[in-house]
Order: C-alpha cells, then sequence, then structure tokens
C-alpha cells in the first residue's frame, strides 16, 4: 500500500508527517532545525528518500541541509551561493542600483533523474544548481541576463520562488521571482527570456504590460502537458497553451483574483486549485472565510471548496509554497496557512480535515506519494 | 588554548556541547580565532562571517572580557586573558528586541 510523507517548512522549525494510503491518520517527527526558518522542503523524485531542506537564519544565514533517509536523519551539505562572475546591480526602492545581495534560498528544486542535482532558487533572484548533492552551487547566471537591471525587489523581497521542470524537455526550465516575472530557458539554463506577454499589472507599473517586473506569485502545471502553465499573479489567476509565449487571464468568477499558490490536480490537468485572498495589502480570506477554490475547466470557472475549512473568524494567509498535491488514486491536496494549522482532502478537495494546528507559521507544503 | 563560547544554534550545527577549545597558532586575534573555529568545524562557514568579505554577520556579536569586540580590528591581539585561557570568547546572537 502506498505511503504518503508531508514535508512541512515552517517560520520556526521543520516537521515530516506520514500517513499510509487511507490519509486519515498522521504521524508527526519534528521539530526539526528548531529555531530556525525552514523556508521549504523537497524530496527527490528519483530517490524520495533523499530529502533537501533550506535553513536559514536572521543571525547566522543560510544553510542546506540533506537527508538521506526520508527526514529521520539530516547533515549540513554546502551553504556557499555566490553569484557568478561580478553581480552586477539591480534596480533598487529608490530608483539608483544595487548590488546583487545572497539572502536565503527559498526554493529547492531536485532533478526529476538524478537525486544529486538540485536547482535553488534564491534571494536576490538568481538560480544555482548542485551536481553533487548540495555540496556545491553554481550560478546559472544567464537568467539574470534576462533583463535584471530592470528587476525590482517588492515589499517581500525579491525571491525566485518556483522552480517547474518540463518532465518531457530536459531542457526546458520554467522560474517565476517575486515582481520580476515568469522566465524560461531552453537550453537548460544557459539563457534565459522573459514569458510574460499577456500578464498585466495596471497599478502596479507604470507600463501595465512591461516585459518585467510583474509580481508573479506562483506558476504550476501537470506533468502531462507541461506546455500549460497556470499563474497565480499579484492580482489575477492566468493560463498559457504555448509554455508561457501568451497568457490569458482565466479568474473568471473568483471572488478576489489575489493569492499566492496555485496548483493542478494529480490526474486531471484542467483541475487547478487557488487560495483566493481579499487584497495586496489584506492578506487574510475574504469575510474571514478560508475557502478553496476549484475550477474543473482549466479556469474561468471555480466553485468553493469549504466543508471542513473555517467559515468565520479566519485570519490566516495561505502563501506561495504552501499547498501540494499527492499522486494517490484519489488525489490529496494539502495546504499549510499563516496560523499554523495543515489542512488535507483525500478526495481532491470536496472535504477538508486540519491534519496538524497550532504549528509555527507555515511557509511550505511538499507531499511525497511512496510505494 | 583559546576557549570559545559559541551559540546553541552554532551548537547544535557542529554536534558539540559546551565550549569549544581551540589551538591558535601564532598571533591571537578574532580573525586567527574564527580561522581556527572555522576549519576545525567547517559546517560554521557562513554562519559567522560571510563566505566571500569575512565581514562579521550583522546580527552576530563577538565578546571577550566583558568587552563588545565585534567594532574591534579584526587583526588586533585578543586580551591576555582569552591567550591564556582564563577568559572565553563569546560569539553571540545578537539581542533581537521585542
Amino acid at each position: 500500500m502506498s505511503k504518503l510523507r508531508l514535508l512541512v517548512g515552517t517560520r520556526k522549525w521543520a516537521f515530516v508527517l506520514t500517513s499510509d494510503g487511507k490519509r486519515q491518520k498522521w504521524d508527526i517527527t519534528g521539530p526539526h532545525f528548531a529555531g530556525w526558518e525552514i523556508y521549504h522542503m523537497k524530496g527527490s523524485p528519483a530517490d524520495p528518500d533523499r530529502i533537501y531542506a533550506s535553513q536559514c537564519s536572521g543571525w547566522f544565514g543560510q544553510m542546506i541541509q540533506r537527508s538521506n533517509d526520508g527526514g529521520k536523519t539530516w547533515e549540513a551539505v554546502g551553504n556557499k551561493f555566490v553569484y557568478e562572475g561580478t553581480p552586477g546591480t539591480h534596480q533598487w526602492y529608490d530608483g539608483t542600483q544595487h548590488p546583487w545581495e545572497f539572502k536565503r534560498v527559498w526554493h529547492l528544486e531536485p532533478s526529476l533523474k538524478d537525486p544529486d542535482v538540485v536547482y535553488a532558487g534564491v534571494e536576490d533572484a538568481a538560480m544555482f544548481r548542485t551536481d553533487d548533492g548540495g555540496q556545491n552551487w553554481q550560478e546559472l547566471a544567464g537568467l539574470r541576463a534576462a533583463k535584471g537591471n530592470l528587476w525590482q525587489p517588492g515589499a517581500g523581497g525579491m525571491g525566485l520562488h518556483t522552480i517547474l521542470l518540463d518532465p518531457s524537455n530536459p531542457n526546458r526550465i520554467y522560474i517565476a521571482i517575486s515582481a520580476a516575472g515568469a522566465f524560461r530557458t531552453d537550453d537548460a539554463g544557459k539563457t534565459w527570456r522573459p514569458i510574460n506577454s499577456g500578464l498585466k499589472s495596471q497599478y502596479q507599473l507604470p507600463d501595465p504590460d512591461a516585459e518585467v517586473g510583474h509580481c508573479v506569485h506562483r506558476i504550476a502545471l501537470h506533468p502531462s502537458r507541461p506546455g500549460v502553465l497556470f499563474m497565480q499573479k499579484h492580482w489575477d489567476v492566468m493560463r498559457t497553451d504555448n509554455a508561457g509565449d501568451s497568457w490569458n487571464e482565466v479568474s473568471g468568477n473568483l471572488p478576489t483574483d489575489f493569492g499566492f499558490p496555485i496548483d493542478v490536480h494529480a490526474h486531471e490537468p484542467e483541475t487547478i486549485y487557488v487560495v483566493p485572498i481579499k487584497s495586496d495589502s489584506e492578506h487574510y480570506p475574504l469575510d474571514g472565510k478560508l475557502r478553496v477554490y476549484r475550477s474543473r475547466t482549466g479556469g474561468n470557472e471555480w466553485e468553493p471548496l469549504t466543508k471542513g475549512l473555517p467559515q468565520q473568524d479566519c485570519y490566516v494567509n495561505v502563501l506561495r509554497d504552501a499547498m501540494a498535491v499527492d499522486s494517490m488514486d484519489s488525489c490529496g491536496i494539502y495546504f499549510g496557512t499563516t496560523g499554523g494549522q495543515v489542512y488535507g482532502s483525500s478526495d481532491s478537495g470536496d472535504t477538508w480535515t486540519a491534519i496538524v494546528r497550532d504549528l509555527p507559521a507555515v511557509l511550505s507544503v511538499e507531499v511525497q506519494t511512496l510505494k | 588554548m583559546i576557549r570559545v563560547v559559541i551559540p546553541a544554534h552554532l551548537r547544535t550545527l557542529a554536534r558539540v556541547n559546551g565550549e569549544v577549545q581551540l589551538e591558535v597558532a601564532g598571533p591571537v586575534t578574532q580573525r586567527s580565532v574564527l580561522d581556527a573555529l572555522e576549519a576545525r568545524f567547517p559546517v560554521l562557514q557562513g554562519t559567522i562571517r560571510d563566505h566571500m568579505t569575512l565581514k562579521r554577520r550583522p546580527f552576530v556579536r563577538f565578546f571577550a572580557c566583558e568587552e563588545d569586540l565585534s567594532h574591534e580590528a579584526i587583526d588586533a591581539p585578543l586580551p591576555e586573558a582569552v591567550v591564556y585561557g582564563k577568559e572565553p570568547y563569546l560569539i553571540i546572537g545578537a539581542l533581537a528586541g521585542g
């Protein structure tokens, strides 16, 4: 029977939760890395017991932890993230150019094939790669050549938060950066180009159709159709059917189209999930009701999913890396909140239960479906 | 033998309990002590000083003999009490406020 493993990164430490295929009872281990922010943890698709974690601290900086036994034990690996060559500058709040400065790793994306190969998305926005299990990291500097001098941090920092590897084309990778936009490489990371045509950021950018500068919160794809991407932008839910060459809005009947995470059902490529948040200055669910919205039509037509979720006085947020889907026959959906709850659904979102409550603010949730 | 106290989080990373005792070759300065500490515990590289510039991280402080040495010259000799092991060299996570 399959097993599930949830990897939960929080503002103060990490937790690993496991369950059998019924997903009714979860065992929790941790806290791991007590007192450190865990921005993200992710397991290798090629070796699920190989897990990487981004551990950081305002005092002591960045660590990368690696487990070879499914999260039972951990070892620190390389934490040296040095921009290639002369780092150069990017746009700063006051209109001047500001030197690129490494702050933290937001996201770790292990290769689909090789457990020693991992991509790291960092702040200030850049992408790094390791080929030796995290001991050494090299920047894919071609990304910052894609108009990086025009990127400008938003209030949340200029983090590279999403990395999508195309399962059908090892040379194609998509990434997204807060307040810079989405980008694509077709040569395994040597060169990159912005893929933001069709995004509109009125009231956020002087030119609403600018090539870069859009605040993309998350992008997602289904492995069977890697040219179809879904995006939760700062405002607007978007879709592309041509690998990002052009985007169309699919917010449809959402009560608000601001939000952070977006994800795709494991077996239904047209079924997608978002968590609408009131606005960019009020980061909580509309009317205090925590609702996941599901579209079974690839966008535009959305239905609220509320059963088992708090429908009054709920003022949490759900962050961009805090939603994941499993690949069980009946697809499971999971998300964590800034209030420290992790909710799960084992029936594609129809009903929800709180798997765990009272954790620190949840920064990231990943799930592994284990044989 | 130089006695060094490191913060709890760094003791966890280095997998040590209590004080660390270091042999330091040559003049005992903040730089030579930190070099020796990082050589013995490579996992601490980047946690106290920046990897490239070797500057103190902003929220790390260095104390000894009831003095804050954080802004002293990195190559200045440390107090004799530290050199002879009577007093520890303290690496501190700065007060966070709150």
